[in-house]
This record gives C-alpha cells, sequence and structure tokens, in this order.
C-alpha cells in the first residue's frame, strides 16, 4: 500500500509528519523477499506492532508489511521513551548524574553506575582501592545474572510458556533482595561511587550472597533440562532470527547478539577493567548465529558469572579501604564528616563541585552490561560537570540489527526474536 | 395426541439428563476457570485467588459479575451483526454436545444412532465464531488469529476424525452409547494408544489450549479474535473455551477411557442396584476431571507452536499417521473376524 493512501485513510493526530516519512520509509524499504507486485488477492497486508503492544519490550514500534504471516519488510521506530539524558548529564556533576543511568538500563542498574564511574575514574585519573573494585565485579555479575533471568522468563513468556516468567522472577526477586542488603535499594541501587563504592558490604549481606550462589546453580540446571530437550521451544529457536557475523560487526551489536556469531566479543576481556583479568572465566561463543545460540550464550553466560562471583567472594574476605583517600577525588568517609570540620568542607565540595577532570581531556570507556558494550564518551572542560557526554548504549546498536534479522521472518516469530534481541527501550531511546 | 402423552418417562428422563448435563456443562466452566488459576497457581509456586468465598470458590462468580457490569464496546468500522452473533456460536456449539455423551447406565440425553457423527460436526462448528469474530471486528490482529482458528480446525478436523473412526471400528457402531458398552471389559486406550494420543492432541488443538493456543496468542496477536471483545461477549467467548476443555475431556474419557465403566468391571463389581448410577456418574465425572486437569497442567508449562510448525505436523506428521492407525485396526480386526 503507497504510503500516500495509507495517509489518506489514517489521518494520523500525532505527528503527522513523522508518520507519513515512516511509512515511506517502509515502502522504500529493500524487499528481501521478492513478490509480484501485481498481488490479485491484495494478500499484502500493513500491520504496525507497537509502541503499546505486550510483546515490543517497552515502547519500540514495529511496522511490519505482512504476505500472509510472513514479514516482507519491517521498520523500527523508536524514540518514544527519550528523556534527554545525554544533555542532562551537562548540567549536573559526575556524581550527581549517576542516579539517572540506573535509569536507562533499568534491569541492571549497577552495570550502569559502574560504567559511568569508571569512565570518569579513567579521565580524572583515579585509582580506586582492590576492595572496591571486586564488590563493584560482584554488583555487576549479580546485575547480569538477574538481566539474563528477565530476558529468559520473557522470551519464554513469549512464546507461550507462561509459568517460566515466574519462576525466573522468583530468582530475580532473590537477587533484588541481595541487592537490598548491599545497596540499600533494591531496584536503582546507585551504589557505586566516583572513586570507590558508597558503602563496604555488611557480613548478613556476604552471607546472603555465598547462600544465593550456593543455591542458584541448581535452579539454572532445572530449566537447562526442561528447555535443552523441549521440541517446542527447540523448533521455535532453531535457524529463526539468523544474522551472520559480518553483518553484525557491521551493524555494531554487541554483547550475546554478536556472541551467537562466532565473535568473541566481550569488553570484560577484550580491555579488561576492574579486576577482570585477574579472575578465570570463558566467553561463550556459538557460531549459528540464530535464537536459539542466543540462548545458549546467555545460559552459558549465566555459569560464567556464578564462576567469578565465587572467585569474587574468595577476594573480598580482604579487608581493606572502600574509596580513593583523597579529597579531591571522592567524597570522605561519614565518620569524617561528622567528626571534622576538614571532613564536612570536603563533602560539600564534592556535592556542590565534584571530580574537576583536566580541562580538554577526552575519553572513551566502555564495559560489558548485560546486554553488550556500553560506553561512555565524556569531554572535559575543567569544570565538575562534562562538557559532552556521549553514551554508547548496547540496546541501541542492537536494535540496528533486529530490523534486519525480522525481515522473512514468521510474525509469530518477532516476539520470540525481539526476546532474543533484548533490547531494553530506557537504553536505546536514552 | 395430547401434550401430556407425549412426556413418556423415557422422554423426561431424556429431559432431565440434558437438563442436568448442561447445567453442569455451564457450571463446569466457571469451575475450570476456577481451578486453571489454581493450578496455575500451584504450577508458578503462588497461591492464586482465595479471597472471594472459602478457599475462593466464589472467584468465578465475582469474574462473570465485572464483566457483565463493564462496558461493551463494539468496533466503529466493524459488522455489529456479526460481532453478536459471533461469541453466541462457540457457547450454543458446546452446549449440544451433551445431548449424546452418557453420563451413567441409560443416563443419556438422546441415544443417537450417528451420535459419533453428530459430535464431530458440532464440536467443529463453534470454529465460525471464532472466524466470525476475527472478521466482523475489523481488526488486523483479529483478522489474522480468525485465519489462524480456520486453518488449525480444518487441518486438526482430519487425523482426530480418523482417530474416531478407528474407535468406531473397534466399537462396531456409531452410537455413542455402543462405544462406551463396548469399552466394559477393556477400555479402547490399551487396544488403541496411537488413536487417543492422536485424538488428545487434536482436541487440544480444537480447544486452542496450548500448545495450540496461537489463535488467541497473546503475545503477537494481543488476544486474538477476541481482541475487539469486551464485557459478557469476551465473557461468552471465555466461557466456551472453557467448556471445550470440559467437553474434550469427556470425548476422551467416552472414547478411550471406558466412560462410565470401571476397569474390567464386569468381572468384579457387584451389583450394587441404584446406587450404580451414582457410581457411574462419580466415575465418568473424576475421569472428566482428570483430563481436564491435564489440559490446565499442559497449558502452563509448555511454550506454543508457530503457525507452519503446527500445519507440518498436522499434515505430515497425525494425518499420516492416523491413517495407519486406522488401516492398522481395520486389517486386525478383518483377520480376527
Amino acid at each position: 500500500m503507497k504510503p500516500d493512501i495509507l495517509h489518506e485513510k489514517l489521518k494520523p493526530a500525532f505527528q503527522p509528519e513523522h508518520q507519513y516519512a515512516f511509512y515511506k520509509a517502509l515502502e522504500d524499504k529493500h524487499t528481501t523477499i521478492e513478490v509480484d507486485d501485481n498481488d490479485p488477492l491484495s494478500t499484502r497486508m500493513i500491520l504496525n506492532m507497537g509502541p503499546q503492544h505486550p510483546a515490543t519490550h517497552g515502547v519500540l514500534r514495529v511496522l511490519t508489511e505482512l504476505k500472509g504471516e510472513r514479514i516482507l519488510k519491517c521498520k523500527l521506530d523508536i524514540g518514544y521513551l527519550h528523556r534527554g539524558v545525554e544533555k542532562i548529564a551537562e548540567n549536573k556533576t559526575y556524581q550527581e548524574f549517576m542516579p539517572y543511568t540506573d535509569r536507562m538500563d533499568y534491569l541492571s542498574p549497577y552495570s550502569n553506575n559502574v560504567a559511568l564511574c569508571t569512565a570518569v575514574e579513567k579521565l580524572a585519573g583515579i585509582e580506586i582501592p582492590d576492595r572496591a573494585a571486586w564488590i563493584r565485579m560482584l554488583g555487576c555479575e549479580l546485575a547480569r545474572i538477574s538481566a539474563h533471568l528477565l530476558w529468559l522468563g520473557t522470551m519464554l513468556m513469549d512464546s507461550g510458556a507462561i509459568s517460566f516468567f515466574i519462576w525466573t522472577f522468583r530468582e530475580r526477586e532473590k537477587i533484588y533482595s541481595l541487592f537490598d542488603e548491599i545497596a540499600g535499594h533494591r531496584f536503582t541501587v546507585s551504589h557505586a561511587r566516583i572513586g570507590g563504592v558508597a558503602a563496604d558490604l555488611t557480613p548478613e549481606a556476604l552471607a546472603a550472597v555465598r547462600k544465593f550462589i550456593s543455591e542458584f546453580p541448581n535452579e539454572v540446571a532445572e530449566w537447562k533440562t526442561f528447555l535443552n530437550k523441549n521440541r517446542i521451544f527447540l523448533d521455535r529457536n532453531a535457524g529463526i532470527g539468523t544474522i551472520g557475523y559480518e553483518d553484525a560487526i557491521a551493524l555494531g551489536m554487541s554483547g550475546a547478539n554478536i556472541r551467537a556469531t562466532g565473535i568473541a566479543y566481550d569488553m570484560r576481556t577484550f580491555a579488561p577493567y576492574l579486576k577482570y583479568d585477574e579472575v578465570e572465566f570463558m566467553v561463550p561463543t556459538r557460531l549459528e548465529g540464530d535464537n536459539l545460540a542466543r540462548y545458549y550464550v546467555r545460559m552459558e553466560e549465566i555459569e560464567q558469572s556464578i564462576r567469578i562471583i565465587n572467585q569474587v567472594l574468595e577476594k573480598l574476605n580482604v579487608p581493606g579501604p572502600i574509596r580513593v583517600d583523597n579529597a579531591k577525588k571522592s567524597y570522605p568517609s561519614k565518620d569524617e564528616v561528622y567528626y571534622s570540620m576538614e571532613g564536612l568542607i570536603h563533602d560539600f565540595m564534592m556535592t556542590d563541585t565534584g571530580v574537576c577532570p583536566p580541562p580538554g581531556r577526552e575519553i572513551y570507556h566502555a564495559i560489558e552490561a548485560p546486554k553488550g558494550e556500553l560506553g561512555y564518551y565524556i569531554q572535559s572542560d575543567g569544570t565538575g560537570h562534562p562538557w559532552r557526554l556521549k553514551i554508547k548504549s548496547p540496546s541501541f546498536s542492537n536494535l540496528q540489527g533486529l530490523e534486519k534479522i525480522l525481515d522473512g521472518c514468521m510474525l509469530a516469530d518477532t516476539v520470540v526474536v525481539i526476546g532474543g534481541v533484548d533490547p531494553v527501550m530506557g537504553e536505546a531511546d536514552k | 395426541m395430547g401434550l401430556l402423552e407425549l412426556l413418556t418417562p423415557a422422554l423426561l428422563t431424556s429431559l432431565a439428563v440434558i437438563g442436568g448435563g448442561a447445567f453442569f456443562l455451564l457450571n463446569s466452566a466457571a469451575l475450570a476457570v476456577y481451578a486453571e488459576r489454581r493450578v496455575a497457581a500451584f504450577i508458578q509456586n503462588r497461591v492464586g485467588p482465595n479471597r472471594v468465598g472459602p478457599m475462593g470458590l466464589l472467584q468465578p462468580i465475582a469474574d462473570v459479575l465485572k464483566l457483565i457490569l463493564k462496558e461493551d464496546v463494539v468496533p466503529a468500522q466493524g459488522n455489529k451483526v456479526v460481532h453478536a452473533i459471533a461469541p453466541m456460536i462457540p457457547v450454543i456449539t458446546a452446549l449440544m454436545t451433551v445431548a449424546v455423551i452418557p453420563f451413567g447406565d441409560g443416563l443419556v440425553g438422546a441415544n443417537l444412532n450417528v451420535g459419533v457423527l453428530y459430535l464431530l460436526a458440532i464440536t467443529s462448528l463453534g470454529v465460525y465464531g471464532v472466524t466470525l469474530a476475527g472478521w466482523a471486528s475489523n481488526s488486523k490482529y483479529a483478522l489474522l488469529g480468525g485465519l489462524r482458528a480456520a486453518a488449525q480446525m480444518l487441518s486438526y478436523e482430519l487425523p482426530m476424525g480418523m482417530a474416531v473412526a478407528s474407535v468406531v471400528l473397534l466399537a462396531g457402531s456409531l452410537s455413542v452409547v455402543e462405544v462406551v458398552n463396548a469399552q466394559r471389559d477393556l477400555w479402547f486406550v490399551f487396544v488403541n494408544p496411537i488413536g487417543f494420543l492422536i485424538f488428545f492432541i487434536a482436541a487440544l488443538a480444537e480447544a486452542n489450549r496450548t500448545p495450540f493456543d496461537l489463535v488467541e496468542a497473546e503475545q503477537e496477536l494481543v488476544g486474538g479474535y477476541h481482541t475487539e471483545y469486551s464485557s459478557m461477549k469476551f465473557g461468552m467467548f471465555f466461557l466456551a473455551e472453557y467448556m471445550h476443555v470440559t467437553i474434550g475431556s469427556m470425548l476422551i474419557t467416552t472414547f478411550f477411557f471406558g466412560g462410565y465403566h470401571l476397569p474390567f468391571s464386569s468381572h468384579w463389581l457387584p451389583d450394587i442396584g441404584n446406587w450404580k448410577i451414582l457410581l457411574d456418574i462419580t466415575v465418568f465425572l473424576g475421569k472428566t476431571c482428570f483430563f481436564a486437569f491435564s489440559y490446565i497442567w499442559i497449558r502452563w508449562t509448555i511454550p506454543r507452536f508457530k503457525y507452519d510448525q503446527l500445519m507440518r505436523l498436522g499434515w505430515s506428521r497425525l494425518l499420516p499417521l492416523s491413517i495407519v492407525n486406522f488401516m492398522v485396526i481395520a486389517i486386525v480386526l478383518w483377520m480376527m473376524r
């Protein structure tokens, strides 16, 4: 259907120019399956999914052209959750901006905090104490497990196994309780600080993490026995949503999506940050590049995260400082703030001005977030605010691949493929 | 001939059975909703509805009350007449099936000599409601749901028919009562296990239950054919779905699990007079409940098929298998003659 006719029929009231351009973009897009233009039965249909749709993981909008149940071509429309986070950053000190990162990839807030803090520390030349790095790694890996659990639950729910969602959410609840013990918050943790972390782990928190890590592998093993031989699950995922490694690289995909195509690209080994070069773990990869490969990769990543956490827990037996002992680079401890004049002044200065990196310096630093490479590009002008802060969010890049993957799929595959690529719209739209 | 002369004892029994059966079926839908929610909660480590009435037993009544109080919305561009008629079709066809199902010895609404054909014909009529609902809503999601329903019904009607045909061969009669009586000693599930499997799968598909619920696939089609339905019209679809679950379970019980007969009952069951009727009904309902539970169990455990996989399973696996099964049974019966 021509965009002009469509536009005439629909008369969109909301952003009419954008709607027209969007329909036109679909019309102009290269078709992967050649169809006869003289379509006597007019079996082709334009179907709009989203932005309010139960299976698009938030506010993703997919415009598809269908022939029967097969998608000839599709276009993605993103930006419905745009909040101008990058612009907000320019008006905040580095530390003040950190809680905003919690709200970007809201499924793994800890990773986002760490991504910003490590980037700023690199910019300002701050070396954090060992114990702080280990605590951050613990938080990051717990966040990875939590995010992957949500991916597993929602992807299976989208393919019809609704109970699975609740089974994975039970385990996620336990991780939330762990974060409550570690950071004092369940969801948006904001635990990392520039120059270290907010608070040390209590013995109760450590015991809770140990208990969880000893029990959790049994659950994973149970899920794997359920899924790895389930014919319906395998048939629905094998060979669905395939993308080759050339395309994956060209479109800038990262995380499990690129590792499922055979590229062992993981920031934890590619450019180690924190203490990832001191722990032993593997980067799981598969060669198929389909949805099933993404499933296997993520399931193995959960197991590798457990392995890392076990090693981190050993290192955490050694006590030590959790923040840099330099009042120009990090917050002083609360003891100093409450009982000394200098501490109070330093606390005030940190909140008011914050860390001031050298003027003119710019850096790019990326970490391996659960969804992929999460990078911060920061330009400093010497004040406590970034001159420019650009976020390279993995979901945004992965969505570029999604548009290509969906062409030629069945309609029923869309939800499974979206679940498999696992975008978070809060992060993609920023 | 006066009206009173028509009311023979046989007719009165029939009317009582049909009335009782319809009453049971209507209530079974409510109970199935309650059971579904409780069993789902059990599978998902939750509690489930337990606030309305003792153990939440009155929850279905609260649900229906809520649905009745809701506003009834008809899409502006939809076909209003068809939109209103469509939800009634599955409910009415579901209610019509109880007429020929024997609940106990002599407890049958109408002992039709073509009862099996009647059952097959009536149960497959329900799909009209779904397809018409999809068409009348003037919504793309509903239309896709309706189309899927029609295609699914076509593909699974055939293996189901072949499975039933093998049962008819074994029983030597098209009357449902005869089919049940033929299983007094040996249930057909032991003689014809492949037929049972095919029938069970096809019955799942006919009731649009997981793994064949792509008609209403909440995730991609938002609700499929009943996307544009609200209030009690939606409630009717809901009612019909659960009635189909009950009917499917009844049919499995009748065709393969000896209806109201206990296993090998003629060998050991003493004569208990009129109490036999109570026992029959209890046995029949017990078996029905078990299969209704299996429906729910399956729904909350496994994912659903995709459209093309569903077609492949129906046409290239189940249909040939059911034909071969039918032929083998026919040949064996001919040789044993």
